[in-house]
């Protein structure tokens, strides 16, 4: 989020992000097409997406699994009411749970929204994800004032990062 | 890790190793089929093949870098709005006309409409915001993450 954790890209990382932000070629020399797409050496695109990768502006490359097609059809995005003084403590460990995929400290929005702590957890049936839902729960014991689980029930629209240019 | 459904889609045995073992890590170099397709004892071209016939059949999203959009000087902000029944699909078209929209999901709460706007300028957030709720007559909270425990979009299969 904070300046200092960002990398500047130029004109031509842009370009190669954009070439391969829907994926990379299926073809034998990938790179070798994101540089030819983009206009510049193989040589280019491998140093300029290592330095990217070095800087954690790509997280990793590799496959990304469709949770749904792939039978982890519960995935419900658990919310918490975690108590401020202790929820820096608390959200690393909830973090670190296997079946915790993504994990953050969110505002609340009273009196709409009390909750602070977001962990998402799939599974692949919603009794599964409840009982590990459960343990999160025992985890944060009376720290945690409030919880609830917002199961996803459609996708209305998934796309890669878009960069305007 | 994330325990699969038994009656999981057609994926064989050759399939589960590649996106077990491919999920990061996928080598910056000028062949990096060979490369993996060598780790996993298996051709080449069988690899690239195997990889388009998951990404046909859904079961890959995509296969290559994902991006962190906040080390680019850029932001992701979770929202949601409450989407009345009979107006659902209408605001889900208004809310996915929107480029900056990633993702969007249907969940079963009050606040049922849950979205992702990228956006490189995270100062770009309220406005956009703003847009949206006047394209769509709806308040929109916004949830921006104020710190990342873990991310980890690992399945073991």
């Amino acid at each position: 989020m904070s300046a200092e954790n960002s990398i500047a890209l130029d004109d031509i990382d842009r370009r190669i992000v954009a070439a391969t932000s829907a994926g990379l070629p299926l073809v034998a020399e990938p790179y070798r097409a994101v540089a030819d797409e983009v206009g510049i050496p193989v040589s280019d695109v491998l140093a300029r997406m290592a330095r990217m990768l070095e800087a954690g502006a790509i997280r990793r490359i590799g496959a990304v699994p469709n949770h749904f097609r792939l039978g982890l059809i519960a995935n419900g995005m658990s919310v918490w009411d975690v108590d401020d003084a202790e929820i820096d403590d608390l959200g690393p460990k909830v973090g670190a749970l296997v079946f915790v995929t993504h994990c953050y400290r969110r505002p609340r929005h009273l009196p709409d929204w009390p909750y602070n702590l977001f962990a998402m957890v799939h599974g692949p049936d919603r009794g599964v994800v409840a009982a590990r839902i459960a343990e999160i729960a025992d985890l944060l014991g009376p720290a945690c004032r409030g919880h609830d689980v917002l199961y996803s029930k459609r996708i209305l629209k998934k796309t890669g990062l878009r960069l305007a240019s | 890790m994330t325990a699969l459904a038994q009656d999981a889609p057609d994926i064989d045995d050759t399939d589960r190793h590649i996106v077990n073992a491919l999920q990061g890590g996928f080598p910056l170099t000028e062949r990096p089929f060979h490369a993996e397709a060598g780790l996993l004892g298996i051709p080449e071209g069988e690899l690239i093949a195997r990889l388009r016939g998951m990404l046909e059949a859904g079961l890959l999203t995509r296969f290559g870098p994902l991006y962190n959009i906040d080390r680019m000087g850029g932001s992701f902000c979770l929202c949601a709005l409450t989407a009345p029944a009979d107006r659902f699909d209408e605001i889900a078209d208004i809310v996915n006309g929107f480029a900056e929209v990633a993702h969007n999901y249907e969940r079963d709460h009050r606040l049922n409409m849950w979205f992702v706007l990228a956006l490189e300028r995270p100062e770009d957030v309220p406005e956009l915001v703003e847009r949206i709720e006047e394209a769509t007559g709806l308040q929109v909270f916004a949830f921006p993450k104020e710190a990342e425990y873990f991310v980890e979009f690992k399945v073991s299969l």
